[in-house]
């Protein structure tokens, strides 16, 4: 069955070579592509975990009494927020990779603690983070005051109260617009390629230097995996928000 | 005189006890020096005008707004003190809200098991046999598993009323909770009330419903402006009242 696929994509490159499906008959560009979907996936998936819990933390931190500590967070949102991501990707590995230290597995070669796939582990998650704050802190401004008192005449603390009332009902109201950033930023893991990240672009970047004929075929790729992805994405995070519905309240 | 009596409270001293209490927002003085005392097991009523300061002086009893000077004593803990365990205090102290301030998204029944188990440590089954009694108790067997968008005003209000008394209290504030209802249900939340009053619990109300204060209230409280202009058993206050700001209050409202 694979066999003849793969033949019939390597009768299609010899006929027409603008359609070089080279990914599918050739096993080596096939790995590379594997390999670089898996690292996107692993991207997403870190850099989604990582970002809402950046924005649980912050929002609870911006609610904090400590001038200064509200301070630290705002700075921290205007300066993700209002840089694009690309240039703070770049500024990550660059600028701060330098100073991180380094490390010599083998004995012989130095490798910086912090992989180029941990800079932008760390630059997403953060460039994310900042925007999940901001979403949750809406949401949590939507949680009306008199509720959080039931909870505190009933004797539950403030952490109590945020874990068990607000951030419950903060989150349902955040979720559209959660949502929406996450979608961003499955859709700017694909910057990592600027840090020779290996995952799905830098890779279909680098068979096609290799084999221009196979441009089209790996563009054809890249959109059908993206639309895969975000497309699953939307419809799980679609399913929690039904599932969270509580009836009777809200739209 | 509150060290005096701090930690060893006996009930034929003041359950609760307010000397001189002051509380300011900003520049508007809203407690200007109140003072009161109310045993165990009375029921006493707090009326007075819109503004007058009914509502922060309930909620400072439980500390949910301090003040800037004077004393409350619940059960001999000072509540005007920075070391206050909030905590203790409100094991102690149930307050129902006029918007009921239920949880949306937990069910009847886990709103009113909620504190016991998160706040308490108390075992869950046996906090959900005492929570199935309760939601008995203020009648609404069958609605245990309703969430609050899905129950009318005075079911929620009953609901919210079950979820303070499974905390065990022993004094109850409510604070006009009957204010946000239509007439028909009003009554049903207030039978609820008589219910709680006539076993025993010490219940401090404020309302506006001066026939249901005649009938239940052990006292009545009637403050204008920050201050307590006028108190009495119920006999003496409605058909005596003495001070013309107390009259016209009445005369507006009966
Ligand atoms: N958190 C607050 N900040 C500023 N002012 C407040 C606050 N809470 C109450 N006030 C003011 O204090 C005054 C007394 O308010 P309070 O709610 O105690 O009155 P009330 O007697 O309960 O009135 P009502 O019968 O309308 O409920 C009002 O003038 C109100 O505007
Ligand atoms: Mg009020």
């Amino acid at each position: 069955m694979w066999d003849s696929i793969q033949k019939y994509f390597l009768d299609l490159a010899e006929r027409d070579p603008t359609w070089n499906f080279i990914y599918i008959y050739d096993d080596k560009e096939l790995e590379r592509v594997l390999d670089g979907i898996w690292v996107t996936l692993e991207l997403a998936v870190v850099c989604v975990l990582f970002s809402v819990a950046i924005g649980i933390v912050g929002a609870w931190l911006q609610g904090a009494r400590s001038r200064l500590v509200q301070i630290v967070v705002q700075g921290y949102i205007q300066f993700f927020r209002n840089t694009p991501p690309l240039v703070q990707l770049l500024f990550f590995y660059f600028a701060l990779g330098q100073f991180t230290p380094t490390f010599s597995p083998d004995g012989y070669l130095q490798q910086p603690i912090i992989s180029n796939v941990g800079w932008a582990i760390i630059s997403l998650s953060f460039f994310a983070g900042a925007f999940n704050i901001e979403i949750f802190r809406a949401g949590i401004e939507a949680v009306p005051q008199s509720t959080q008192e039931a909870a505190e005449s009933l004797g539950m603390n403030r952490f109590q109260a945020y874990v068990y009332i607000v951030l419950p009902l903060a989150f349902r109201v955040s979720l559209p617009s959660l949502n929406n950033n996450l979608v961003n930023l499955v859709k700017t893991t694909t910057q990592a390629l600027a840090i020779a990240v290996p995952e799905l672009l830098y890779q279909l970047v680098s068979i096609y230097n290799d084999y221009s004929t196979s441009q089209n075929a790996c563009m054809v790729l890249m959109f059908v995996v993206y639309i895969t992805l975000v497309g699953v994405l939307v419809l799980g995070m679609n399913r929690w928000e039904r599932r969270m519905q509580i009836p009777g309240y809200g739209g | 005189m509150t060290d005096a009596i701090d930690g060893d409270w006996t009930p034929d001293r003041p359950i609760v006890s307010l000397m001189d209490v002051r509380k300011s927002f900003g520049d508007l003085e809203v407690l200007k020096g109140i003072s009161f005392d109310v045993m165990k097991g009375e029921v006493i009523c707090i009326i007075g005008p819109s503004g007058s300061g009914k509502s922060t002086l309930i909620r400072c009893i439980n500390a949910l707004n301090p003040i800037d000077s004077g004393s409350i004593t619940v059960e001999g803990q000072e509540v005007n003190d920075p070391r206050l365990d909030k905590l203790e205090l409100r094991k102690k102290v149930g307050m129902v809200f006029q918007q009921y301030n239920l949880f949306p998204h937990k069910t009847a029944l886990e709103n009113v098991m909620m504190a016991p188990v998160l706040v308490l440590k108390q075992d869950k089954a046996s906090v959900e046999r005492r929570a199935r009694a309760l939601v008995r108790k203020v009648r609404l067997e069958g609605k245990e598993d309703s969430f609050p968008g899905e129950l009318s005003g005075g079911q929620q209000q009953r609901v919210a009323i079950a979820r303070s008394l499974a905390m065990q209290p022993d004094i109850m504030l409510f604070d006009e909770v009957t204010a946000a209802l239509d007439p028909e249900t009003v009554k049903e939340v207030l039978v609820t009330i008589r219910e709680l009053a006539e076993e025993g619990m010490t219940c401090m109300l404020v309302t506006h419903e001066m026939g249901f204060a005649r009938e239940i209230a052990d006292h009545i409280y009637f403050t204008d402006r920050g201050v307590i202009v006028e108190h009495g058993p119920p006999a003496t206050f409605f058909d005596e009242a003495q001070d013309p700001r107390t009259q016209e209050f009445l005369s507006q409202i009966l």
